[in-house]
C-alpha cells in the first residue's frame, strides 16, 4: 500500500476531493499546514515596523491506496491542483507497512 | 321594605354619588380616556399643588425649578451610563491589539478595573476630588461639599485636596452628590483602564489589582481636585489672572493625560515584551489577534464619548451640548481620516486598521478639553492634527524602545496634552462666561485672547506630567516590592491566560500555537 501526501493550495481542495471521490478513492485526511518552498514569504508593515510572513497557508491531503493505484491518484491531483503559478505544492509518495480498520480490525488492502 | 321605598333609597344613594363625584377634578375623568397621541397627557393637574388642578404661582414656580433640575439630573446620569459602557470599548480595543494567548488576562484587567476603581473612588477618591467642590449649580445648588484643604502660597489660596463626602455618608448622602459621584466615577474609571493596555501581556494580575485599589482612591483624585474640584489649577484665573485658570471641559488632562502619563511610566519600568526589540534596535511587530474587536471597541468608545463630552455640562438645559456633541463627532472623523491617510500614503504602504482606530481615538481625546469652547471647523483641525500626532508618537515610542502594545501613551498622553493646548489656541469666545470664577467667555490665542489661556493650559499639562509621573513611579516601585510587576519569561512566552487566570480566553479553537517562532536577535 502507498501513502500519497499532497500539499496543495487551500482553495483547490474541493476540486481535488470531488475528482478523487469520483475516481473511487474513498478516504481522505486533510490537515491545515503552513510552509514554503520556492514561493517564499513576503514582508509587510505593522505600526511602522516591518515583519516577514515566512509561511504561506497550504492544505495537506493524505490518501492511502492499494499498490498500483497511486499513479491514478497522482494524475488526478496534478490535474486539479495545478494553476501554473509558483506555490502549487508538492506530492510525496511513501510505502505503508500496514493499514488496519478500527471498526472491523481488517487489515491490508481490505482496510484501504 | 316594599318596592317603592327600595327604589327611593336607590335614587337617593345614586344622587349622592353623582353630587360627590362631580366635585372631583376633571383630571380623574381624563385618566380613564385613552390618549393615543398623548396630546391630553400632562396638564396643570400634574403640577404639585395643595388644591389639585389649581396651583398657586409659587407652586408653579417650584414645579418649573424642579423640572429644570430634573432635566439636568437625568442628563448627567444617563450620559454617565454611556461613559460606563466605554469600559467594554476599552476591553475590546486592548484585547484585540494583544495576542490571543493573553485574551482572558487582558479582558480580566479591563473588567476588574471597573469595580476596583469605583470602590476606591467611593471610599475616599470622590471625597478627595470633590469634597471642596462647593455648589452643584446645575443639580439644585447643593453646596455642603465645601471642605477644601487649602494652603497659602504667594499670598493666594491654593486648593490642594477635598475632604468631605467620604463613602457618600453625612453631607455626601444627597441626590445631587450621588449624581455627581456616578458621573465622575465613570470618568475616573476611564483613566484607570488606560494603563492596563500599556502594561498588557506582561503584567501580573496581582500587581494590577494593587494598582486598581490605588487609582480611584488616591492617584486620580489629586490632580483631579486641582482642576475640577476647585483646586489651585482651576484657581489660576482668580488668583493670578491667568485666563480662566486651567480649563479642561471633559478631561483631556484630568482623564486622558493622567492615564497616558501612568501608561508611560508603567510601560517604561515594566520593560518591553519578550522579543519586541532586537539589540540592534530593530523592532519585531507583535501582531494583534482581532482587528474586529479593535474596531467594534473603537465604535463603542466613540459612542460613549457622546456621554463623555456633552455630559460634562452636567446640564441638559445647557444647549451648548449640541455644539459639544458635534465638535466631538467631527474631531473623531478627522482624526481617523488623517491617521489613515498619513499612514497609507506617506509612512507605510497600506492603511493599517490599528492606526485608523488609534486615529479616531486620538481625535476624541484631543477634542475632550476644548469641545465646549471651540467651533466645529477648529474641531476638525484639532482632530486632524491629533491623527498625525498619534501616528508619529507610536513610531517615536517604539524607536526609544518603550513598548506600548495598544498605543495608550500616544492616544491618551500625547493627545491629552495636545487637547489642552489646543483649547488655549482655538477657544473662540462664544462660551464659558464665569467658568472657574472668571467673567467673560473663554478666548484662545487665535481669537484675540492672547496667550493667557494657553499659559494656563500649559501649566496644567506640565503639572499633570510631573505630578502623575512621580506618583505613578512611586506606585510602580511599591507594587514591585510587594508582589513584583513583571511576569516570568516562561509565563510570558506561554501566554498569561493559563498561568495567571487559570483559563484560556479561547477554548475549543484550533489556535495557531506555532505562529511565534521568533527569538530576539542579539
Amino acid at each position: 500500500m502507498k501513502k500519497i501526501e499532497a500539499i496543495i493550495r487551500p482553495h483547490k481542495l474541493d476540486e481535488v476531493r470531488e475528482a478523487l471521490q469520483e475516481a473511487g478513492f474513498r478516504g481522505l485526511t486533510v490537515t491545515e499546514v503552513k510552509g514554503y518552498g520556492r514561493q517564499m514569504g513576503h514582508s509587510e508593515i505593522y505600526r511602522g515596523s516591518e515583519y516577514t510572513i515566512n509561511f504561506l497557508p497550504k492544505t495537506k491531503i493524505d490518501i492511502i491506496c492499494a499498490d498500483g493505484n497511486q499513479d491514478k491518484a497522482v494524475d488526478i491531483i496534478l490535474k486539479h491542483a495545478k494553476t501554473g503559478e509558483v506555490g502549487d505544492g508538492k506530492i510525496f509518495i511513501s510505502s505503508v507497512d500496514e493499514v488496519i480498520r478500527v471498526r472491523t480490525e481488517e487489515s491490508g488492502d481490505a482496510a484501504v | 321594605m316594599n318596592l317603592f321605598s327600595k327604589a327611593k333609597s336607590m335614587f337617593i344613594i345614586a344622587s349622592c354619588a353623582v353630587i360627590m363625584l362631580s366635585t372631583i377634578p376633571s383630571s380623574v375623568y381624563a385618566g380613564t380616556t385613552p390618549d393615543p397621541s398623548g396630546a391630553n397627557t400632562g396638564t396643570i393637574s400634574d403640577v404639585p399643588a395643595a388644591k389639585p388642578g389649581e396651583p398657586t404661582l409659587v407652586e408653579i414656580g417650584n414645579a418649573v425649578g424642579h423640572n429644570r433640575v430634573a432635566i439636568n439630573f437625568v442628563w448627567t446620569l444617563v450620559t454617565g451610563f454611556l461613559v460606563m459602557f466605554m469600559q467594554a470599548g476599552f476591553a475590546l480595543v486592548e484585547a484585540g491589539l494583544c495576542r490571543a494567548k493573553n485574551a482572558s488576562h487582558t479582558f480580566a484587567m479591563n473588567f476588574m478595573i471597573y469595580p476596583l476603581g469605583m470602590l476606591g473612588f467611593y471610599l475616599c477618591g470622590f471625597a478627595f476630588m470633590f469634597g471642596g467642590f462647593g455648589a452643584l449649580g446645575t443639580l439644585g445648588g447643593y453646596s455642603a461639599l465645601n471642605n477644601e484643604i487649602t494652603v497659602t502660597l504667594f499670598g493666594k489660596p491654593f486648593g490642594i485636596l477635598g475632604w468631605s463626602g467620604f463613602m457618600l455618608q453625612g453631607v455626601g448622602y444627597d441626590t445631587a452628590a450621588f449624581t455627581l459621584f456616578l458621573f465622575q466615577m465613570v470618568f475616573m474609571d476611564t483613566t484607570a483602564t488606560v494603563p492596563t493596555g500599556a502594561a498588557a501581556e506582561r503584567w501580573k494580575f496581582s500587581a494590577f489589582m494593587i494598582y486598581g485599589t490605588l487609582i480611584g482612591s488616591v492617584m486620580y483624585p489629586i490632580f483631579g481636585n486641582w482642576v475640577w474640584g476647585g483646586g489651585w489649577l482651576a484657581q489660576l484665573g482668580v488668583n493670578f489672572g491667568i485666563g480662566h485658570g486651567h480649563l479642561d471641559f471633559a478631561g483631556s488632562s484630568v482623564v486622558h493625560l493622567q492615564g497616558g502619563v501612568i501608561s508611560l511610566i508603567f510601560a517604561w519600568l515594566i520593560g518591553p515584551r519578550y522579543g519586541k526589540y532586537n539589540k540592534d534596535g530593530s523592532i519585531n511587530p507583535i501582531t494583534p489577534h482581532s482587528i474586529p474587536f479593535v474596531m467594534v471597541g473603537t465604535f463603542i468608545l466613540a459612542f460613549g464619548w457622546f456621554g463623555f463630552n456633552p455630559g460634562s455640562t452636567l446640564a441638559g438645559t445647557d444647549f451648548r451640548i449640541a455644539v459639544v456633541a458635534v465638535n466631538t463627532m467631527i474631531a473623531s472623523a478627522t482624526g481617523a481620516l488623517a491617521a489613515t491617510l498619513w499612514v497609507w500614503l506617506v509612512r507605510m504602504k497600506k492603511p493599517d486598521p490599528s492606526m485608523m482606530a488609534n486615529g479616531m481615538l486620538a481625535g476624541l481625546v484631543a477634542i475632550t478639553a476644548p469641545c465646549a469652547f471651540v467651533g466645529v471647523g477648529d474641531s476638525a483641525i484639532i482632530g486632524l492634527i491629533s491623527g498625525l500626532l498619534v501616528v508619529e508618537s507610536v513610531f517615536f515610542f517604539d524607536k526609544i524602545k518603550i513598548d506600548d502594545p495598544v498605543g495608550a501613551i500616544s492616544v491618551h498622553g500625547v493627545n491629552g496634552a495636545w487637547g489642552c493646548l489646543s483649547l488655549g489656541l482655538f477657544a473662540d469666545g462664544t462660551y464659558g462666561d464665569g467658568f472657574n470664577g472668571v467673567a467673560g467667555n473663554v478666548t484662545g490665542l487665535f481669537y484675540g485672547g492672547g496667550t493667557s489661556q494657553l499659559l494656563a493650559e500649559t501649566i496644567g499639562v506640565v503639572t499633570c506630567i510631573v505630578t502623575m509621573g512621580v506618583i505613578s513611579f512611586i506606585v510602580y516601585k511599591v507594587i514591585d516590592m510587594i508582589v513584583g510587576n513583571r511576569v516570568s519569561e516562561k509565563d510570558e512566552i506561554e501566554g498569561l491566560d493559563i498561568p495567571e487566570m487559570g483559563i484560556a480566553g479561547y477554548n475549543g479553537f484550533a489556535m495557531d500555537k506555532y505562529s511565534e517562532t521568533h527569538h530576539p536577535k542579539g
